[in-house]
């Protein structure tokens, strides 16, 4: 599985919303119905998934599904 | 009773003593107490721009106890031990230790434990204070079950107590809906252990203090003295960076639960009840999630009271034994997390 469809997985599974909704211009606030707290549940998710450390910082910025694609792709999590 | 237990009587180690004379410590009593006043999510509304709904989703909190002005934290640790000693049949001149965990305590010296002690008439209690926060009951819990096993001390009273109202920035919408007053304490004996095994059976704390910065109550203390400056910069007030909170408190509680379990050889389908630091329900449904544990396996009174710091555990143990949710036997896991970074586990067969 490619990290896009992985992402796309995570997303689907954290905030029940159906597969067609995940694009990449989708906001997790604005368009999948997440909160504040569930953004940080994703990030975890994220983390724990690909090995990888997100700083607070970074993701604040992670605000659709198509940043959080670019980030990690941009970090060398495409396996 | 005191008699039994004179102040030359030799040290019992248990280590010297394993098997026929090996101690275990168990809680005989437990007690708490809330103050009258109920502040509801509609009053938060009058005092911050925030809502009901707002806080209920984010939090699972509904209402908060505030503590009366006038009211210290000794005032409400002392009203929960004397209901703690009551359940044990234990009179207050028959206490060797009184620890008490809070970051809310009655003056900066000295101790809460101490103003408790005077107020209780406990005049043959060694008295401290412990601050770790949140997890402050497990960590003090842990320190008196050693100093019981020892064997120089037979009987302590562990209270978690707080007045967090206090210390609460009642500008800071993010911060000022979650927290309430309140005290719970449990009376702890050392006794010669039984099989099966009764009271505490293992425990786990760490700490880790490169993310201290995220939840503090900087002003007051010998780095920023009070002055007008930190009254007015509004430092003596709780400060929280809440999204890395939630993230360490889900993986560190969850780890902390698993270590305690996996030392005294159990695993999570053992327990009955699991007794968490009730600081956020988002933050509870995460770890059972994680410990793959159903919710109606964690009691939670967080609705009603909001995160009690110390207070939170020891304040729900004392409702579930109350209320026979915990019976006799039962597998109880208690777990904390809070500012330090500190987190605990504790487990224990009632």
């Amino acid at each position: 599985m490619g990290l896009e469809d992985k992402v796309k997985e995570i997303i689907v599974d954290k905030l029940g919303v159906n597969a067609e909704q995940v694009t990449p211009e989708a906001s997790f606030i604005e368009d999948l119905g997440a909160d504040s707290l569930d953004t940080v549940e994703l990030v975890m998710a994220f983390e724990e998934e690909f090995g990888a450390e997100i700083p607070d910082s970074d993701a604040e910025k992670l605000t659709t599904v198509g940043a959080v694609n670019d980030y990690l792709k941009e970090k060398g999590f495409d396996a | 009773m005191k008699t039994d237990f004179p102040d030359t009587a030799p040290p019992i180690s248990p280590s010297l003593t394993a098997g026929a004379g090996a101690l275990t410590v168990r809680m005989v009593g437990t007690g708490c107490y809330v103050p009258e006043r109920i502040m509801t999510n509609a009053e938060m509304e009058t005092i911050v721009d925030t809502s009901e709904e707002w806080i209920l989703t984010r939090t699972g909190i509904s209402e908060r106890r505030i503590a009366r002005s006038g009211q210290a934290t000794s005032d409400l640790a002392a009203s929960a031990a004397r209901q703690a000693l009551d359940a044990a049949g234990v009179a207050a001149a028959e206490v060797d230790l009184i620890v008490t965990a809070t970051i809310s305590p009655d003056m900066l010296m000295p101790s809460t434990a101490c103003f408790v002690q005077s107020q209780l008439g406990a005049s043959a209690a060694t008295c401290f204070d412990l601050e770790a926060a949140c997890s402050g009951f497990l960590y003090s819990l842990e320190v008196a079950r050693h100093l019981l096993l020892a064997g120089r001390m037979r009987t302590a009273l562990v209270i978690g107590a707080e007045k967090l109202s206090a210390f609460t920035d009642w500008d800071d919408r993010n911060t000022c809906v979650l927290f309430g007053d309140g005290a719970g304490a449990v009376v702890l004996r050392a006794e010669p252990a039984t099989a099966p095994a009764r009271g505490i059976l293992s425990s786990v704390t760490g700490s880790d203090g490169d993310l201290a910065h995220l939840l503090t109550l900087p002003g007051g203390g010998s780095r920023f003295p009070a002055s007008g400056e930190t009254l007015a910069g509004r430092m003596h007030y709780l400060k929280m960076t809440g999204r890395e909170v939630f993230k360490h408190a889900v993986r560190c509680m969850a780890e902390a639960a698993n270590g305690a379990l996996e030392q005294c050889g159990f695993t999570v389908a053992d327990v009955d009840w699991i007794v968490p630091h009730q600081a956020n329900l988002r933050i509870i449904q995460a770890i059972g999630q994680r410990l793959n544990v159903p919710m109606d396996r964690f009691y939670m009174n967080l609705e009603h009271y909001g995160n009690m710091s110390a207070a939170s555990i020891p304040v729900a143990l004392d409702e579930a034994v109350r209320n026979e949710k915990i019976r006799p036997g039962d597998v109880v896991l208690m777990v904390a997390f809070g500012g330090g970074f500190t987190w605990g586990a504790t487990v224990m067969r009632w």
